[in-house]
């Protein structure tokens, strides 16, 4: 992986401070133009790695890039799957099964009624593994070596100790789609210990990591011991605790960590992205 | 350890199930749904004894505590059985369809001395916590109007499904997404005890409301306006803030910020004349487990906290959920 990654939430009016930023980045980014402009203002600035959540919005970029194979030759997307508040909020207005009916191709349960395999071995792993083909279609023909488990999703299956699912997810990515898996999570020592009890060795974990402490869970010590074991590829997110903390002092405290990989961030201005693509590049030497 | 059941395994009950889960303190040994896909998801997959008849856990499982995310019509009968059997019960939002049979279950809770909490998470976000903080020490004067409101993208095209969308079953804009609002209403300034000129209003669904207007009065007699709507997707997710209006200045407060406006400098407070913003990331404690938000684990925390120190009241009781839903009694009435 490469040492700087570029984020989306950008893109999509995430911001972990502030609702207000978010709703005028969701304005700023209206058309994909807009996103694709960012794009290569990063990719300009040395960054050819995009890691993206499978939010509708992706296949248009993709789109583009496939139309430019040239221009995109050296570009890599890390899709992150599923964009969750889309499922969200289908549970809230269809159900479970209402959700599951709505986004799992060839509509599983008719093929319940005819007796299909999915059904007789009542099997949920299958189920999710055509889950994944049908988030990752839109990527079809674009370079996209790690495949990740949103955050929600990983968390959830951990709390409910459904590691079956984890192990799933790491085994389909690896064969059907021929890309290493990736788990994005807030619970970075808890995850490793179970991927590791799983029989997953030196996994790609995506974490938050900054020194303010946002979004780690349990205490920054902890995860300091963690990081210093290497047991995992990790790449570090939110180092800037979502603004709390100025970009020096955010990158001096998580390039100097040894057992960070990668590191990702997004902006949306070129002043931004050279600081800190710079500040990383400088402070990792 | 303290041991737990829940009951309903649909959104929030599954993630309430998750952090239970990763609780060090917590042994969550049995789940209940009447859902046969999830019975096979969950026999296959986890740890957990399933059961499809509520009483049936309660009866077998020995448990100190439970979690009910059932939907809403069905808390009164499952909070009942729990507390008969000496059951430290967490309930989700709404409490109760019926005001009065939430009253006589947060009395029989409170007699019983049974920890009583409803999932209002809102009261354990940082900025709410903080906007509280500082009315109470009056740093925008005498109060004289408040705006709370609450927005995001759930009913955006006209069709129905689940019982959210029926008539009469705890679903429906009001009871889903505007008592979040009042109960923070009620957490932040106090207790409303009057509305006028309500407005409930079918944007998409067909036998429940979409959209919440209507001007409240509080016990203190400050008064002020509620603003909800479900179907607006210009929001991502939902999103709830609270304006209020002082002689002194102004406070706006989401879950990510809180804006305080000054006409002076407060050097009490330690805030200066103008404008003051603090973000979440510098009002949040850490916890063990992040699911979707730390307060969705500190709500949890708390309640076992309470338990395991014999604490039986919570942030968040059974009596202060009753005050939302004789609210929202009171604006169903309002509307017609």
């Amino acid at each position: 992986m490469e040492r700087v990654i570029f984020g989306d939430n950008q893109f999509f009016g995430v911001n972990h401070s502030s609702d207000e930023k978010s709703r005028a980045q969701a304005i700023r980014f209206k058309d994909n133009k807009a996103i694709m402009d960012v794009l290569d203002i990063a990719i300009d600035e040395g960054i050819n790695t995009f890691m993206c959540t499978t939010h509708d919005r992706i296949a248009d970029i993709c789109k583009t890039i496939r139309e430019n194979p040239a221009k995109y030759k050296d570009f890599k997307i890390y899709p992150c799957m599923p964009y969750a508040h889309k499922y969200a909020n289908a549970v809230t207005e269809l159900g479970i099964m209402g959700t599951i009916k709505q986004y799992v191709p060839g509509n599983i349960f008719s093929t319940v009624a005819k007796g299909g395999m999915a059904f007789v071995k009542k099997d949920f792993i299958s189920m999710m593994e055509l889950l994944i083909d049908a988030e990752l279609k839109m990527f079809k023909g674009i370079n996209t070596p790690v495949v990740f488990l949103q955050n929600v999703i990983t968390d959830m299956l951990l709390g409910l100790g459904m590691t079956d699912f984890l192990v799933g997810f790491y085994n389909h990515v690896k064969k059907k789609h021929n890309a290493e898996a990736g788990f994005i999570t807030m619970n970075l020592p808890l995850l490793l210990d179970t991927l590791e009890g799983a029989g997953i060795k030196n996994p790609i974990i995506c974490a938050s990591i900054n020194k303010a402490g946002f979004r780690v869970s349990g205490s920054v010590a902890e995860y300091e011991k963690v990081i210093a074991e290497k047991r995992c590829r990790l790449i570090a997110m939110q180092v800037f605790a979502a603004g709390a903390l100025p970009p020096k002092e955010a990158l001096e405290y998580v390039c100097k960590l040894d057992g960070v990989e990668s590191i990702l961030f997004g902006a949306s201005s070129r002043g931004n992205i050279k600081q800190s693509k710079g500040l990383i590049d400088t402070l990792s030497k | 350890m303290v041991r737990a059941g829940i009951i309903g395994l649909g959104k929030m009950g599954i993630s309430h199930c998750a952090i239970l889960g990763a609780h060090p303190d917590v042994d969550l040994v049995a789940v209940c749904d009447t859902s046969s896909l999830l019975n096979d998801v969950f026999k296959r997959h986890t740890k957990f004894e399933f059961f499809t008849d509520y009483q049936k856990m309660i009866d077998t499982m020995k448990l100190d505590c439970i979690v009910i995310a059932s939907p809403t019509k069905y808390h009164g009968d499952m909070v009942s059985y729990a507390l008969k059997n000496n059951v430290h019960v967490f309930c989700e939002k709404p409490f109760a369809l019926n005001a009065d049979e939430g009253k006589l279950l947060a009395k029989r809770a409170d007699d019983a001395k049974l920890v009583n909490q409803v999932g209002y998470h809102n009261r354990f976000i940082g900025t709410f916590n903080e906007a509280k903080r500082l009315l109470s020490a009056n740093v925008i004067g005498e109060l004289y109007h408040f705006l709370g409101e609450s927005y995001g993208p759930v009913v955006l095209k006209e069709k129905g499904g689940t019982w959210r969308s029926e008539k009469g079953q705890g679903g429906g804009c009001l009871y889903d997404y505007a008592s979040h609002t009042i109960d923070l209403i009620n957490f932040i300034l106090g207790k409303p005890v009057k509305v006028k000129g309500t407005l409930l209003k079918n944007i998409f669904s067909a036998d429940v409301e979409d959209a919440v207007y209507s001007s409240l009065t509080l016990q203190s007699g400050l008064t002020g306006q509620l603003s909800v709507n479900w179907s607006d997707d210009t929001y991502r997710k939902m999103s709830t803030q609270i304006t209020v209006l002082g002689k002194k200045g102004k406070l706006i407060v989401d879950a990510t910020e809180l804006k305080i406006y000054l006409k002076e400098d407060n050097k009490a407070a330690g805030l200066e004349k103008g404008w003051t913003t603090k973000y979440i990331t510098e009002l949040t404690p850490l916890v063990n487990f992040n699911l979707r938000g730390e307060e969705y684990t500190s709500q949890i925390d708390h309640f076992i906290d309470c338990i395991k120190t014999k604490k039986s009241t919570t942030i968040s009781s059974f009596a202060s959920a009753t005050d939302t839903d004789e609210l929202i009694t009171l604006l169903l009435k309002d509307n017609q």
